[in-house]
């Protein structure tokens, strides 16, 4: 595992990613690969450092060791809106949509990655100007249609429901056309009814946009019923790697989750 | 065929030709108010794309406006006069490059300012650019070849009823038709949550020099008309005062509203004018309405939509 190369076919390559914060080591020598149209979960308890590896993938944080590929490309210590630009979109533990902008332009918005014309030709506004505006209305409706979002399309953001919210959000993340989806806690605050609509609809995203999705996830049930792959972290560190049914068993995971039995 | 945007510029383009025409039948002082009203809606509007649209927030337009009109009085007044006469044509035909000239200078100023300062976030930007305010009024007090603190005097009146709608209806029309776009939404994403406009792939500080150095841009427009409307300009008129003036009227307008800003800027133009009488006291009648309207309306007072939404066009 200690290769500095990436291996071939995979989408996202972490290779032995460390980041300290002063004296604290919130992550140690992370390695893990995704392949592509795979749905990985990254589990641990509280504090185990599952967000600052979200957060390092996204470039919120560098890393102070190891490297991070995507497409085999470095991507380490890149800024946030560069990442994107490549092809990894995320959504946040606590929702952030623009919540002043109608439901419509939060997702126009963020077909911006794939707009032609530069800022100075909204100034002259020619054919070939208006003709990509049309085109990207068209697809802002169209994805909206999908989700079951264009009732509300012309509401500020902030007046839609808690689920709608989260869903919104997902769907301004397809919008920049992601070849890996990251998903931060989308369970979090949902009650078991809506958990099953999640997991039909991060199913549903999977097979329709033809996408990776990591899931940073605390709810065990949603982890396990949809996700193939698993990567457990504890205190910064990867315990674990498999599918659900070996996580499941894994003594590592047993212990780090219920504690380890006690020998009298 | 012209999408509606630009016919309605040319139509109001022509109007303002129209009015213009007529303009010496209308009394002097009160074209006087008129066109300084025309000066102050692209000046609001001009800050409202940095305070409304893009959420930063500038103290230092007065600033901009001052290197507009300092560069434009000094091409047809000062230094740059005799270099104008002796390209042999004439000033007044000139005056639109003038104008463009002062925006330009303000625009470079602007990028030198908000390049550095917009890079970082938080309310950094409305400390640098009111101490650039301050900067600006001192340097341009010790430029003697400028008048110093006496000012330039004797500035010929090109600002007609024309250029001062007509350059007020090009900056309304810039200033929609920037945030009206897929990459307009943009600078009110950046404006709404700088993290997730990030993570959505927007680089946000180019989205806010844009919008800055565009503001400035048009701020060093409205100086160059207002010297040559006023034909005497100095240090002391360009301070922190004017700067909260126009602020005021983006905050009364409602930030990131195009209609509003038009009717406030209108509004306290002729205001301030009522309140002449009352000299400097009337920056007290401007705190007091500001408090009252913070209590009252947060959201400005000419804000009626519920979401702020981009229209194609």
């Amino acid at each position: 595992m200690n290769s500095t190369h990436p291996k071939p076919g995979r989408l996202l390559h972490l290779d032995n990613v460390t980041i300290r914060f002063g004296g604290l080591t919130a992550v140690s020598s992370v390695s893990a690969s995704l392949g592509e149209n795979e749905l990985t979960g990254l589990i641990g308890p509280n504090g185990a450092g599952k967000t600052t590896v979200f957060n390092m993938i996204t470039g919120v944080y560098a890393p102070t060791e190891g490297a991070i590929h995507f497409e085999n490309r470095p991507v380490t210590g890149l800024k946030p809106f560069a990442i994107t630009e490549r092809g990894i979109a995320r959504t946040f533990q606590n929702i952030r949509l623009f919540p002043s902008l109608s439901v419509f332009d939060n997702v126009r918005v963020a077909f911006h990655l794939h707009v032609t014309q530069s800022t100075a030709h909204s100034l002259t506004r020619g054919r070939k100007f208006r003709a990509e505006e049309r085109e990207i209305i068209d697809r802002t409706r169209a994805l909206l249609d999908i989700f079951q979002l264009t009732r509300v399309q012309d509401e500020p953001a902030k007046s839609l429901p808690y689920g709608d919210q989260r869903r919104l959000e997902i769907v301004r993340a397809l919008a920049t056309r992601p070849k890996l989806l990251l998903l931060d806690e989308p369970a979090a605050g949902m009650n078991p009814a809506e958990k099953v609509e999640l997991m039909k609809l991060i199913r549903f995203i999977r097979e329709k946009f033809r996408l990776s999705i990591l899931l940073v996830e605390h709810d065990m049930k949603v982890v396990m019923g949809i996700c193939e792959r698993i990567h457990v972290l504890e205190y910064g560190r990867k315990i674990a790697e498999g599918t659900p049914a070996e996580i499941r068993q894994h003594p590592a995971v047993v212990a780090a989750y219920l504690g380890k039995e006690v020998n009298h | 065929m012209l999408p509606r945007s630009q016919i309605v510029l040319l139509i109001s383009l022509a109007t303002a030709g129209f009015i213009s025409a007529f303009s010496s039948r209308i009394d002097d002082y009160i074209l006087d108010v008129v066109l300084g009203i025309g000066i102050n809606i692209i000046l609001a509007v001009s800050l409202n794309l940095i305070n409304g649209f893009t959420g930063q927030f500038s103290l230092g337009h007065a600033g901009f406006m001052a290197v507009g009109a300092y560069a434009a009085g000094t091409l047809t007044t000062g230094p740059g006069k005799a270099w104008i006469a002796a390209s042999g044509i004439s000033p007044a035909v000139l005056f639109p490059f003038v104008l463009l000239a002062g925006g330009l200078a303000a625009a470079v100023v602007g990028l030198a300012v908000g390049a550095p300062s917009l890079r970082l976030k938080g309310d950094y930007l409305a400390i640098v650019t009111l101490g650039f305010g301050e900067i600006i009024k001192v340097i341009l007090q010790n430029i003697e070849s400028l008048g110093g603190s006496r000012g330039m005097v004797g500035i010929p009146s090109y600002t007609t009823f024309f250029w001062s709608f007509g350059a007020a209806a090009i900056t309304i029309y810039a200033a929609w038709a920037l945030v009206n776009s897929t990459l307009g939404c943009g600078f009110l994403a950046v404006a709404d949550d700088e993290i997730a406009a990030e993570a959505m792939g927007l680089n946000t500080t180019r989205y806010k020099i844009i919008a800055f150095v565009t503001g400035a841009f048009f701020a060093g427009i409205a100086g160059g008309l207002y010297a040559h409307l006023k034909g005497y300009i100095s240090p002391a008129g360009f301070d922190f005062n004017r700067s909260i003036e126009i602020v005021i009227m983006v905050i009364l307008g409602g930030m990131g509203r195009h209609v509003g800003v038009v009717i406030a800027a209108v509004l306290l133009t002729v205001l301030s004018e009522k309140l002449r009488d009352f000299g400097d006291k009337r920056m007290i009648v401007y705190s007091a309405l500001l408090i009252l309207l913070m209590l009252a309306r947060p959201q400005g007072l000419f804000t009626w939509k519920s979401a702020r939404k981009a229209i194609a066009g």
